[in-house]
């Protein structure tokens, strides 16, 4: 039930804003975030901006993900060469 | 990369399998239990077929983490009676809508012609009682912390006077004392849930540190996600050093959360002892309106009542049991006969973040 869409915010208006995902719009409240900006990544929970995505912290989760299964190929490369 | 390409990067299922294996050929040095509390969790779990892959002797159990699961059947009594007064326009999640209670559910109610809405927001409930000046509109408060900020900025955010809800908000740590406090606890680590912790921050799950000298893994819902999850929390209960919280879910938690959410929540609510279905009541986990919005309060407006015979543990459902870890949904005699996504018996059958629900729905045949 707790599910989350991350979604861009497109435009604010005090306290509402409309945000887009993959073409589609939906209007969402910014009532418990501080500080959004037009641009922002966040996570939409029952129609409210819950927390910012971070950007940054997700190409890391990304990259880490990247080694481990870089690393993976290699292993069964390996194995399969002995 | 724009934000949305690295999800989908995160999501593809190819690069799960490296962990995958290494999990797998892992030999315990002991057999161990983890738990997670979140339908979302459970769900992508039996999706991404994960309980197949772990090495022997680690059981991945699906905890009380679905809110409608643990909906008193007494709060489903009071929407169900709300709804057949005349008047009246009930308004819920649609993971509420088909929750059985002793004789009913929001949807036969609906069939018999009585007005209940599913909506995705609170603020669609509240769109309705402008639309509806001379109705009362009255929404079912269920969820977690994640929920309850929501609700919470709904009620603040001036509501028109037809408006008030059925609190039944619940709050995840005190369940997660609870269940180690309970007797039998023999729980090696949390996955915590994901986005209940974007209110709580890996600082709300301290306690399980300093107190308990249980490990936390923050965990997003990408399978990935959720393998990193129980291979740090392999690691810990392996490697004997001191309990940690981890935060595996940085892209969107982090170290205090979302203060002003929390605000918002306390600002209108405060905690109360509150009950969970088929568990019983566990000190300070639900929530309940201050005085200053009573007047937002249902049940207190329009002096709902539940009927006499509100019954938790719907005859032969053993969902109590499941949701504790005590049994698996395979263990139920009516699992997949008698008890059916088409047909629940269980509360767990009915939401697609169900233990029992999500089991049946990725059963291996
Ligand atoms: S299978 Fe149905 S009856 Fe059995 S425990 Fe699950 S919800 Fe209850």
């Amino acid at each position: 039930m707790c599910l989350g869409i991350p979604m861009q915010i497109i435009q604010i208006n005090g306290k509402e804003a409309a945000a887009e995902a993959g073409g589609v719009k939906k209007s969402i409240r910014l009532d418990l975030l501080e500080g959004c900006k037009t641009g922002d990544y966040v996570l939409i929970h029952t129609g409210f901006a819950i927390e910012k995505l971070d950007e940054r912290e997700a190409l890391e989760t990304l990259e880490l993900i990247r080694q481990v299964y870089n690393a993976g190929v290699h292993q069964r490369f390996d194995s399969k060469k002995k | 990369m724009s934000s949305n390409s690295i999800l989908q990067s995160i999501h593809d299922p190819a690069i799960m399998k490296p962990l995958a294996d290494a999990l797998g050929k892992h030999v315990l040095k002991q057999p161990l239990a983890i738990m997670h509390v979140c339908g979302t969790h459970e769900h992508a779990i039996a999706k991404a077929g994960i309980r197949s892959i772990l090495p022997e002797g680690l059981r991945l159990i699906a905890g009380p983490g679905c809110p409608v699961c643990v909906c008193p059947s007494h709060d489903i009594d009071l929407a169900i009676g709300a709804a057949m007064r005349d008047g009246v326009i009930l308004t819920t999640f649609g993971d509420m809508f088909r929750v059985p209670s002793i004789n009913s559910s929001l949807e036969m109610v609906k069939a018999k012609g009585r007005a209940v809405r599913v909506v995705y927001s609170p603020m669609d409930a509240v769109r309705i009682a402008r639309d509806n000046p001379f109705k009362e509109v009255i929404f079912v408060a269920v969820g977690f912390e994640t929920t309850a900020g929501p609700i919470a900025a709904t009620l603040a955010a001036d509501p028109p006077r037809n408006f008030t809800i059925i609190p039944s908000l619940r709050l995840i740590p005190p369940a997660l004392t609870f269940l180690l406090e309970r007797a039998g606890s023999a729980l090696n680590g949390f996955i915590l849930p994901g986005h209940v912790s974007t209110v709580l921050g890996r600082r709300g799950y301290l306690f399980l540190e300093t107190g308990y000298g249980m490990p936390g893994v923050i965990a997003g819902f990408e399978p990935l996600d959720i393998l990193r999850a129980i291979i740090d929390l392999v690691n810990q209960a392996e490697n004997g050093m001191p309990a940690r919280v981890v935060n595996l879910y940085k892209r969107v938690v982090t170290e205090n959360g979302n203060r002003k959410a929390r605000e918002s929540i306390y600002r209108v609510f405060e905690p109360v002892d509150a009950s969970w279905r088929g568990i019983g009541v566990i000190p300070e986990s639900g929530l309940s309106l201050r005085s200053e919005f009573e007047h937002l309060d249902a049940v207190r407006k329009l002096g709902l009542e539940p009927f006499a015979e509100s019954v938790d543990v719907m005859p032969g459902c053993i969902c109590h049991l499941v949701i504790l870890g005590d049994a698996e949904p395979e263990e139920c005699p009516l699992f997949g006969t008698v008890c059916t996504p088409r047909k629940p018996t269980g509360p767990c059958m009915v939401s697609s973040e169900g233990t029992c629900r999500a089991r049946y729905q990725y059963r291996r045949v």
